[in-house]
């Protein structure tokens, strides 16, 4: 789709070839390309640049020994840099409690109730867990029967109150249930909201205030662009989530948000949706999110080339 | 059009101080275009064509850049052919009109639906909806909430049904019934699914044995807040289906849709609409001009 950044570089480093020190001079050019690649794969303008000052920094003290060009250090530096980023914190999930309650939250048509049905698909049949899902959307045309038809599918119980408009209460309703039921999990489907949407924010924020969640997800299309640095920050001050979901990852997005909310929230990404389909689950694996985004599926063609 | 910080709002006071348009004045502009959604190549273009109009380290007001940037940015944003959908009004001689909607897994295409029914029937125009998303799990349910609630027919069948099938009645029944509009809802789909494509180009096809001219539009919905990812789905789901027109969602909230720029300039389609909420009031019709001043404007 985009030119990748190992081809945007190739160029660059044709220039770099035959230099034995890599020097403000030399790197100044080949620091643009990785921003730009870095801002086309919808990485924050904001924070490619900080990052790419982090990579001339790093890159500036290197001596190139002979076996190495200037351009394969580069390569180098800036996928250890993204691979680190990416990953760090420990992902699974929290699941001592009993029953373990975990909020969904996030933007509209971001993918929560797909993912809840995933996650409690995956839980019942990986984790051994007897799962319950509570349907708090109250607003969204059919929410209710979305979650149901999930539910079926899957064969997890739905809690839902098709009548009360109090999503803090459907939810406190529901962890009742579970409770009396011997559910040991409990996934709160909740409404799409915008970050700016004050009332929707009070809204989620109270039902967290009300059931106490062990994990509260925040769910986060692949596809979103410059704007993920808003959503995430804004989300995670008012929900202090526990970590991220992608969502959508079946497509070809180089997937640059993910990145954004890595470094602008410090959150871990504890799950990827890669598909419509109720098994289409996975964890979460850092290098090959890095390389995604930089384009670098041949990385080592590369390297060895360069 | 709704007004929220400008983009651009930034460039007027990176620039207020200054007296020259230079290196910096064009490495602000360049994050503002970028920071938008713009995309690289896009943004490129737009201050190589500055740069081209005024002579670097030239003397230039604060509004007389914002002018030329405004020309330039307007002249990317290509107009409809017609503008009668301003009014909700249907093109001449054309009973029913037959929209087709189409666009990547949420970004609002149902919503859209019962936005521009409520919209056309607002207008003194019959509406007859078709439920071809039979995959989606309660997507018949879903647009069905929304003709109860804007109060116009709607042609189903039982979910997993064929969507060809669904949308070969639901134009057979609009026009025997003679109304104005009949619109189309499809599953969401991700552009680079070959099988699911293909799907979409059979729909299309299908309907075209009741009306040979018919769907007369093809809407193509992104997402607001979609980054460059928005360019490679206006460009398959156009090879699939001969995109004709674009609404973009969801500008209620802190994006800025940016994007939209390169794709209008690229495939040369018309944005006609633009969501801002999730009730059925809450589109707008495109207006260019608008558009490119909240750009710039600094109201917050
Ligand atoms: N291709 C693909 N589609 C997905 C994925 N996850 C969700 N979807 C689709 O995206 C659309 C929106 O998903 P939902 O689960 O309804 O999203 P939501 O966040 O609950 O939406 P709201 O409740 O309206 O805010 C549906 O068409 C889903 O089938 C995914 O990982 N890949
Ligand atoms: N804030 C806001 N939300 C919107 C807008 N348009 C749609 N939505 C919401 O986005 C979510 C998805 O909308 P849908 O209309 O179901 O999207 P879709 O494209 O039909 O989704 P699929 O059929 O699952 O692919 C819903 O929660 C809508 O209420 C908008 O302009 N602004
Ligand atoms: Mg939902
Ligand atoms: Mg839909």
């Amino acid at each position: 789709m985009f030119e990748s950044l190992s081809e945007r570089l190739e160029s660059a480093f044709k220039q770099l070839k035959g230099e034995g020190r890599i020097s403000e001079i030399n790197v100044a050019s080949t620091i643009k390309e990785i921003r730009r690649a870095l801002v086309d794969a919808d990485v924050n303008y904001k924070i490619a640049k900080e990052l790419t000052d982090r990579i001339r920094e790093k890159a500036m003290g290197e001596k190139v020994i002979t076996a190495i060009s200037p351009g394969q250090l580069m390569v180098k530096i800036v996928k250890d840099e993204l691979s680190e980023l990416m990953g760090g914190t420990e992902a699974e999930l929290e699941l001592k409690t009993n029953p373990t309650v975990i909020l969904i939250a996030g933007l509209q048509g971001s993918g929560k109730t797909t993912f809840s049905g995933k996650l409690a698909n995956f839980l019942k049949t990986k984790k051994n867990k007897k799962p319950l899902l509570i349907a708090a959307d109250i607003y969204r045309p059919a929410a209710i029967d979305q979650l149901k038809v999930l539910g079926e599918q899957i064969g997890v119980e739905v809690y839902s109150e098709p009548e009360n408009k109090n999503a803090v209460q459907i939810a406190e309703n529901g962890i009742k249930q579970a409770k009396a039921n011997g559910n040991t999990v409990v996934i709160i489907d909740t409404a799409g909201r915008l970050a700016v949407d004050e009332v929707m924010m009070n809204e989620v924020a109270n039902v967290k205030a009300a059931v106490k969640p062990q994990e509260i997800l925040f769910v986060v299309d692949s596809m979103t662009g410059q704007d993920a640095v808003n959503t995430a920050k804004t989300f995670n001050e008012r929900l202090d989530f526990t970590g991220v979901v992608l969502t959508k990852l079946d497509g070809d997005t180089r997937g640059g948000a993910a990145l954004t909310i890595r470094y602008t929230v410090d959150k871990p990404i504890k799950f990827v949706s890669m598909g419509e389909k109720l098994d289409t689950l996975d964890v979460f694996y850092p290098e090959r999110m890095a390389q995604r985004i930089l384009g670098m599926g041949d990385i080592t063609t590369l390297v060895e080339r360069a | 059009q709704k007004t929220k910080e400008g983009f651009l709002s930034k460039i007027g006071r990176a620039i207020a101080g200054k007296s020259t348009v230079d290196t910096e004045v064009l490495d602000n502009l360049e994050e503002a275009l970028v920071g938008a959604d713009v995309g690289v190549t896009t943004t490129v273009q737009i201050i190589n064509k500055i740069e081209a109009r005024v002579a670097k380290d030239k003397y230039l007001g604060t509004s007389e850049l914002n002018n030329i940037l405004k020309e330039e940015i307007s002249s990317l944003l290509v107009d409809a052919p017609d503008s009668g959908f301003r009014d909700f009004d249907t093109p001449a001689g054309i009973k029913p009109y037959v929209i087709m909607v189409v666009g990547v897994n949420g970004v609002g295409k149902t919503t859209t639906i019962g936005k521009l029914a409520y919209n056309y029937k607002k207008a003194g125009k019959s509406v007859l909806l078709g439920a071809a998303d039979t995959f989606r799990a309660a997507a018949v349910d879903q647009l069905t909430v929304w003709s109860e609630r804007v109060g116009v027919p709607i042609v189903k069948q039982q979910m997993g049904s064929d969507p060809g099938a669904v949308a070969f009645d639901a134009v057979q029944s609009g026009a025997s019934k003679d109304v104005d509009v009949i619109i189309i809802d499809t599953a969401g789909r991700l552009h680079n699914k070959v099988y699911l494509m293909d799907e979409l180009t059979k729909i299309k096809r299908v309907m075209k044995k009741v009306l040979p001219d018919a769907p007369h539009e093809v809407l193509l919905v992104l997402d607001g807040s979609t980054g460059q990812n928005a360019v490679e789905q206006a460009k398959q789901f156009t090879a699939a289906t001969e995109v004709t027109s674009l609404a973009i969602t969801k500008l209620d909230g802190t994006a800025k849709g940016g994007v939209v720029l390169s794709i209008t300039n690229q495939f040369k389609i018309p944005v006609k609409y633009i969501g801002i909420g999730e009730r059925m009031e809450d589109l707008q019709v495109f207006d260019k001009e608008a558009f490119v001043d909240s750009l710039f404007s600094t109201n917050s």
